[in-house]
């Protein structure tokens, strides 16, 4: 019998739901860690297809690959088709620094006309469409936890989180989404 | 909830992202293995400590996560400026140094 290993995903077969808002899991996406220096950033957004930002609070998108400004020389690359990002860079000769953290980090998705209010129920930044509109992108805290947020639409977030904190950053979101009204 | 403005960042944030990290502008003698004990102690344990205007380290740890200098006020914990690493040393009136 062949044995085959099976990855169980942290947050597998987990959903959430309140008045004006969903909380599910994100499906599985390569990441990769990026630091780099400015000299370095045309060669490495060639390489990767999307344009490094370099505005705080930046994010770029080309086809299924994200490009998040989390630091003056650090971004979040997110490819959710899990298209192989380190061999995508391995060629590149420019300076920088590339770690693989595909399954450090998982996504969920929190989406409703009360997702700005669920977040805020742990996340202390102003997360108003004038503060932080679409394609905006931050890390920052939800309540004891360190996460990446990302607005994708104007009722939709991504909330990049660890996965050691998965459950908790889970449950915290399930608890102000049945406060959300 | 205080907010403190990320040179970095570009805008003000909630102090929940951020973490003191003691006191700024503390040159390391070079070479410091030529100074007296008395001259290491100074550097490394002796902080001025004053009541009212200070310079301190911070760190944008939950956001960018570098490091910047800010000016404070300990009496009010009002945040007068803050200022990337690296630039020099803001005159501040009131200020004891």
């Amino acid at each position: 019998m062949v044995e085959v290993a099976r990855r169980t995903l942290a947050l597998a077969g987990r959903h959430a739901a309140g008045e004006g808002v969903t909380v599910v899991p994100g499906e599985p996406a390569s990441r990769i860690s990026l630091r780099a220096p400015d000299a370095s950033i045309a060669a490495l957004s060639k390489a990767l297809g999307v344009k490094l930002p370099q505005k705080p609070k930046a994010s770029a998108a080309s086809g299924s690959r994200m490009a998040l400004w989390l630091g003056p020389d650090e971004w979040l690359i997110i490819d959710e088709d899990e298209a192989d990002l380190a061999a995508a860079l391995s060629r590149v000769r420019a300076l920088h620094s590339a770690v693989d953290v595909s399954h450090r980090n998982l996504a969920i998705f929190v989406s409703g006309p009360n997702a700005e209010a669920v977040l805020n129920g742990g996340c202390p930044q102003d997360l108003s469409l004038e503060a932080f509109p679409v394609g905006a992108c931050s890390r920052t805290v939800l309540g004891k936890a360190e996460i990446v947020l990302l607005r994708t639409d104007e009722q939709t977030f991504r909330v990049e989180c660890w996965r050691s904190f998965s459950d908790y950053v889970f449950t915290f979101l399930s608890e102000a989404a049945r406060d959300a009204a | 909830m205080l907010l403190i403005r990320c040179p970095y960042c570009e805008e003000e944030r909630p102090e929940l992202e951020f973490r003191h990290a003691g006191e700024a502008h503390i040159a390391r003698p070079a070479p410091i293995t030529d100074i007296s004990d008395d001259d290491f102690e100074g550097y490394f344990f002796i902080r001025s400590n004053p009541k009212g205007i200070v310079y301190e380290r911070w760190r944008h740890i939950h956001g960018c996560a570098r490091f910047f200098n800010a000016v404070r006020d300990t009496v009010s914990d009002k945040f007068l400026m803050t200022y990337k690493a690296g630039e020099p040393k803001p005159e501040l009136k009131g200020s004891s140094r």
